[in-house]
């Protein structure tokens, strides 16, 4: 590697992993399933989420393989709507929404706060557990026949006139829901009551801040949805009416409801992924983050306003103009906080001592393809434009560019980040940042063509097209295998470097955060002694003296 | 307790003490700290109660507005004196919740066990009620989509004005939230008296009034807001233009 890097990693022949840690403080699987430590429940997140990424990832592969070919030649257009309601229940519900915040958030989120662990154990391995039960659920709807709803439960169409395992999947959301409630919750009590002495709000790392926002949003959007949720199974099992149009309900309500959990779940999945970005920008740079209190801010502006957006999912579905205005207008107003944390990045970049390590080439994709994301949901939102896009391909590859390409670089830039200090081991840097590059070009292959297919007027959903969109497709197509290899590789080799990873030692990166001045991995109750805290978050020169005084932390 | 304590766990100074406080657990600093994050945290919990059931008030406002004349003769269905007893029992459970929220504080075991298990009959009442309500419902083929007739409200037998068919129909998402909505509380009440039954039997054996009471302070919280969810519904249910 040509690049400079700044990884600085203990002198390999006499290196160890530390004696005691957080892994071999218990062992047999009961230690970890009836576990308290916050560490260990996201390891156990981590290993189901991927799991459920996979098959969520399967289903994806499947819809690429049939749109193909224009003809619905692979499998029947009711087995494509099966598959892909599937893929956005699992991939909205059972990986983007847990991500970031169950797994780094998780691991992370205490000990840069200073604590032991997060502010109720057993109620975060309780949110574990109904995540599994949630993906017992889905899993069997699936495998009973499958839903073809589409992830947005549309009535009259999902109440009424499909006869697939809609309440199974339901219910699969529904306790989805409770889980990410009680990560949010955890999440708010521990940043406010759980700080060691001297962390003060503004030197939370930002990480820990648009996970709070993000956890404001679990916590006041996600009974919402479970509500209408329980709403929508009663129609359908025992007929109630507060949603069908034959006893006097409005089905434009279970919209307006719906969307006001999942449009904010939108900002549920992407702030903790801009947390992520915020800590690897700063330490590859070597930079404090350019504007802390901005950025940190402008995590709780998106928060706040992304409550009052939702009906511009509706402009379609005849909602009054004048509401439509006012949604088109704070829609717009959303772009402001999200664009002043790309420009603050971007501002951190300069003049900065900028290396290439893996995290830092995922968190430059996120940075281009969020944007790009972000700035197609503009023209989404205005009006005129959003009636000629929506429901077309357009649409997908927008949520795609900020989900996928945004959200998922962002959780792998994360977990190459804290890598070492999960596992106290290095991932091989060669091979990962072919994975980020792999990555990269085969996301673009994917879902760029959508944009344009999608605005030459191919509608979503359908397992079938007209011909002449078929060259778009097959880019796709062949940029939905590149993908897939891509994330294949981090699956394969760091699962290989939890053995043969070179040792980390406690600081790899050099980075500023509480949680790198602890041993990795770390132990069960993460520091000897609380820290004391007296500086800034991103202060290298602190982190510089540290050095230079060998100032034990280290346990 | 406390001496037993004192006896297997050698004291230095009274800051060991105050931190081996048997409830304190290990990942808290001090016992405030433990304190104000669980009731925190209830707080927090109510907060996306109160978003659970204003799904619910945001459905019941836009039809009551739409439906008006619906809701009129629907809610003249109901019982208002059924309505007012559970009321009154609502509210006198909350007062022997809250008294026994003062006996934990007080350290009185046998007073802190009487309040709960009133709490809990009183509880039982609201649903005993409550149940022989939803069953006159389903006589008088009040219950949407299992049981519906029109009948009453097109063809009315007592004082009520007969609604024309299409109006009529629309009684049906009155009744769908009539169900919706106490049937959500009720559901509520009576995970509240599960609950309930733990601890009593915990408060029983002394766990409340060592000094620890932070659980029977919270789940004072949420029987206080289930009582308060039904101060709401009974008027916007059970008193709409009761004036005439």
């Amino acid at each position: 590697m040509s690049t400079a890097t700044i990884v600085k990693l203990p002198p390999q022949e006499t290196a160890s992993l530390p004696k005691r840690s957080y892994l071999n403080s218990e062992y047999g699987l009961k230690s970890w399933l009836l576990t308290g430590d916050h560490k260990r429940i996201a390891i156990l997140y981590l290993i189901s989420i991927t799991f459920f990424f996979f098959i969520g990832g399967a289903m994806a592969g499947l819809i690429r393989l049939e749109l193909l070919t224009p003809q619905s030649d692979l499998m029947a257009t009711d087995t494509y709507n099966k598959v892909f309601t599937m893929h956005g229940i699992i991939m909205v519900f059972l990986f983007l929404v847990p991500s970031v915040p169950a797994t780094i958030g998780n691991f992370v989120i205490p000990i840069m706060v200073g604590a032991k662990d997060l502010a109720f154990p057993k109620v975060n391995l309780l949110s574990w557990y109904l995540y599994i039960v949630a993906g017992i659920f889905t899993i069997s709807a699936l495998v009973l026949g499958g839903v073809d709803t589409g992830w947005t439960f549309t009535t009259p169409l999902s109440t009424h006139y499909l006869n697939t395992h809609v309440i199974t999947a339901g219910l699969g959301i529904f306790i989805a829901g409770f889980s990410s409630i009680f990560t949010g919750l955890n999440f708010i009590v521990t940043i406010h009551r759980m700080r060691a002495p001297g962390m003060t709000w503004f030197r939370l790392p930002l990480f820990c801040w648009s996970n709070y926002a993000a956890s404001i949003l679990m916590v006041l959007g996600t009974p919402v949805l479970a509500i209408t949720l329980v709403l929508v199974i009663l129609e359908r099992a025992i007929g109630i009416g507060v949603f069908d149009p034959a006893k006097g309900g409005d089905p434009l309500l279970f919209q307006h409801l719906f969307w006001f959990y999942s449009h904010p779940a939108v900002y549920i999945m992407i702030l903790p992924g801009m947390g992520v970005i915020s800590e690897v920008i700063s330490t590859f740079s070597r930079k404090r983050v350019f504007g802390y209190t901005a950025v940190a801010f402008s995590s709780v502006a998106i928060a706040v306003f992304g409550f009052f957006v939702w009906a511009h999912h509706m402009f379609i579905m005849g909602v009054s103009n004048y509401s439509a205005l006012v949604f088109s207008l704070l829609t717009m107003l959303v772009a402001v906080p999200s664009a002043i944390k790309i420009f603050n990045w971007a501002a951190t970049l300069y003049k900065g001592s900028i290396t290439f390590e893996t995290p830092m080439l995922y968190a430059f994709g996120f940075m281009g393809l969020f944007t790009i994301g972000g700035l197609t949901g503009v023209f989404l939102g205005s009006l005129g434009m959003d009636i000629h896009l929506t429901e077309t391909y357009f649409i997908v590859a927008h949520f795609h560019f900020v989900m996928v390409g945004g959200m998922l670089m962002a959780f792998l830039s994360g977990i190459h980040f804290w890598w070492p200090k999960m596992t106290g081991r290095m991932y091989p840097e060669a091979l990962s940042k072919l994975a980020a590059l792999t990555t990269f070009i085969g996301f673009n292959l994917t879902f760029f063509p959508q944009f344009i297919v999608g605005y030459l007027g191919m509608p979503r959903r359908y397992a079938a097209y007209p011909p002449e969109f078929q060259v778009l497709n097959v880019l796709s197509t062949a940029g939905a295998t590149v993908l897939g290899i891509g994330y294949l590789l981090p699956m394969l080799y760091l699962t290989w470097s939890l053995k043969y990873g070179k040792i980390a030692g406690s600081n790899p990166w050099q980075a500023t955060g509480l949680e790198w001045q602890i041993q990795s991995p770390p132990l069960t109750e993460n520091f000897i002694e609380t820290p004391l805290v007296d500086h800034e978050a991103y202060d290298y020169e602190w982190l510089a003296h540290q050095t230079e005084h060998e100032v034990q932390t280290v346990g | 307790m406390d001496s037993h304590v004192i006896a297997t766990q050698p004291v230095h100074d009274a800051h060991e003490a105050h931190a081996h406080a048997p409830y304190l657990r290990h990942h808290f600093e001090t016992v405030e700290q433990q304190r104000e994050a669980s009731s925190f945290g209830m707080w927090l919990f109510l907060l996306t109660e109160i978003m659970f059931f204003g799904g619910l008030f945001t459905a019941y406002l836009i039809y009551r507005n739409w439906y008006y004349p619906a809701f009129v003769v629907g809610s003249h269905q109901l019982s208002i004196v059924l309505g007012t007893i559970n009321t009154a029992v609502l509210i006198c459970s909350s007062f022997t919740m809250a008294m026994g929220v003062y006996s934990a504080e007080m350290k009185r075991r046998k007073a802190l066990v009487g309040w709960l298990l009133a709490t809990i009959i009183l509880g039982g009442v609201f649903l005993g009620i409550k149940a022989d309500e939803y069953h006159e419902k389903w006589e008088k083929h009040h219950v949407p989509g299992l049981n519906f007739s029109v009948q009453d409200f097109t063809h009315p037998t007592d004082a009520e004005p007969a609604l024309p068919l299409d109006m009529a129909q629309k009684t049906q998402v009155y009744f769908s939230l009539y169900f919706a909505m106490t049937g959500m509380h009720a559901l509520h009440m009576v995970i509240g008296i599960s609950i309930l039954l733990v601890l009593v039997v915990k408060a029983w054996g002394g766990a409340y009034t060592a000094g620890h009471m932070t659980t029977i302070e919270n789940f004072g919280l949420y029987w206080h807001f289930v009582d308060i969810v039904w101060i709401f519904l009974f008027p916007l249910l059970y008193l709409i233009s009761r004036h005439q």
